[in-house]
């Protein structure tokens, strides 16, 4: 029974043990630049892919909402876009450390960089967003319609805007994409179950919050019914 | 149809009455214009075009944001009531974003022509066409990604501070093609090299118009 239900969580447990031992201890081909630093494709990249699939799920979350009404949507949407803003912080930390090596600067002035600094920015915007209502039905209402709207714009801001100018990431302004040259058939088999792991992560801690809020959510409503008795005797 | 074009009227009305804020709108560009022709005073000619045109997007993005924010909250709330009782919501969001389209329209050339006025135009060769092109796409899409924010902001408590948090990063993306685009005209390049943005700033129009549509509805209702 529990075999069934959780075998996800076995699942990203073992792909990130995979991942971690063979990012450090596999052999990876060696460029000039880069170096050793090449190992950080597998943090750095798969990163930014869940948090784009988290904010993605956390957009299809806030569309349940406006449709069926219930608040359970709610909590899990916001609780996605919570893991997806530390997805884009720790993707920011992997990525400045890399550029400071690589690039020379922790923080180069680039497209790509600017773009989604800007959209954390959207997102913590949100999060003030739903921090000044007071009524729980009306904050997940135009919370999730800010969310939308907020993802919506964070996509070309993201996938198009860094492409119509220079930018020192791979992929974008002229440069060749990563496929193309730097990166062999032994990265790509530690690369795209990084994606699979990081995107099981993240839902794995989206749902321990999501669980931790509902559980406070009944707290509240058992704690709202009791105090009228405690005061009394008070 | 007939609907907007009633609703839009009352719109007009509703500034005319209320004069001091259109009033207090155009006096706003026009002094932020300028501020910064005194801020630069002596060293007015040393301006690069580069400065010029991303001084002239500072200036319109915060008469956009100052002139759109009231868009919901000189209404009363016993006033939606009763437009949601008449008409689809649709043709409300729909006519408000036709109105701040034109009012941006003005105010955009009002601070334009006062802009140049007293700045002066960088460089000879400048693509007066494509300019206004790029001015009218951009009153579009601040019209309609401003909007809705507005809507939002209005529903929260302090709403002023939190319609520019909120629509600062969701109009940036805006900004920053329409200050290419700007730059492209202003350097007089071919037109050929801005076409990859104008279809962007095209597609952002687009996106934050039927966005605005899809989700007005579901504000509406709180």
């Amino acid at each position: 029974m529990t075999m069934k239900k959780n075998w996800w969580k076995a699942l990203a447990v073992v792909i990130m043990t995979y991942v971690i031992w063979v990012g450090i201890m596999g052999k990876v081909p060696r460029q000039p630049i880069l170096n050793e630093s090449i190992r950080n494709v597998y943090f750095h990249v798969p990163l930014w892919f869940s948090m784009v699939i988290l904010m993605l799920t956390s957009m299809i979350f806030s569309i349940r909402y406006l449709r069926k009404g219930r608040l359970d949507d709610d909590h899990v949407s916001v609780e996605f876009a919570n893991t997806a803003i530390l997805y884009g912080i720790l993707g920011c930390a992997t990525g400045s450390l890399w550029a400071s090596i690589t690039w020379g600067d922790p923080w180069p002035n680039d497209p790509k960089l600017n773009s989604v600094a800007v959209g954390m920015l959207m997102y913590f915007a949100y999060l003030i967003l739903r921090n000044s209502f007071d009524d729980e039905l009306r904050r997940a209402r135009i919370s999730a319609i800010y969310n939308i709207f907020a993802f919506a714009v964070f996509v070309p801001l993201i996938f198009i805007l860094p492409r119509l100018t220079d930018s020192l990431h791979p992929g974008n302004g002229g440069n060749p994409a990563f496929g193309k040259y730097d990166m062999d058939n032994g990265m790509r088999m530690v690369l795209y179950p990084a994606v699979i792991g990081m995107t099981l992560l993240g839902v794995w801690m989206t749902q321990l919050r999501v669980r931790l809020r509902r559980l406070r959510d009944h707290l509240d409503n058992v704690n709202d019914t009791l105090p009228k008795a405690h005061s009394t005797a008070e | 149809m007939q609907q907007i074009r009633v609703l839009i009227g009352k719109e007009f009305r509703l500034e005319w009455r209320q004069r001091y804020a259109l009033n207090g709108m155009l006096l706003y560009i026009v002094s932020t214009v300028f501020v910064c022709f005194l801020s630069f005073s002596l060293r007015r000619n040393q301006l690069t075009p580069m400065v010029w045109n991303t001084l002239f997007w500072i200036i319109l993005l915060f008469t956009a944001i100052n002139a759109i924010a009231k868009s919901f909250v000189q209404e009363r709330s016993g006033r939606l009531l009763y437009y949601y009782t008449l008409i689809s919501p649709q043709k409300i969001i729909l006519s408000k974003i036709l109105y701040n389209t034109l009012l941006m329209l003005v105010l955009a050339g009002l601070g334009f022509t006062i802009y140049t006025l007293v700045m002066g135009v960088p460089g000879q060769d400048m693509d007066m066409p494509l300019f206004i092109v790029n001015l009218l796409l951009g009153a579009v899409g601040f019209a309609a990604s401003l909007t809705l924010v507005a809507g939002i902001a209005s529903k929260a408590e302090n709403s002023a501070t939190l319609m520019a948090v909120l629509s600062f990063p969701v109009v940036l993306p805006l900004l920053l093609m329409l200050i290419r685009v700007s730059k492209n005209a202003l350097d007089g390049l071919d037109r050929s090299v801005s076409l990859d943005e104008i279809g962007t700033l095209l597609a952002i129009d687009a996106i934050v118009l039927v966005l605005s549509i899809l989700l007005f509805p579901y504000l509406w209702r709180s």
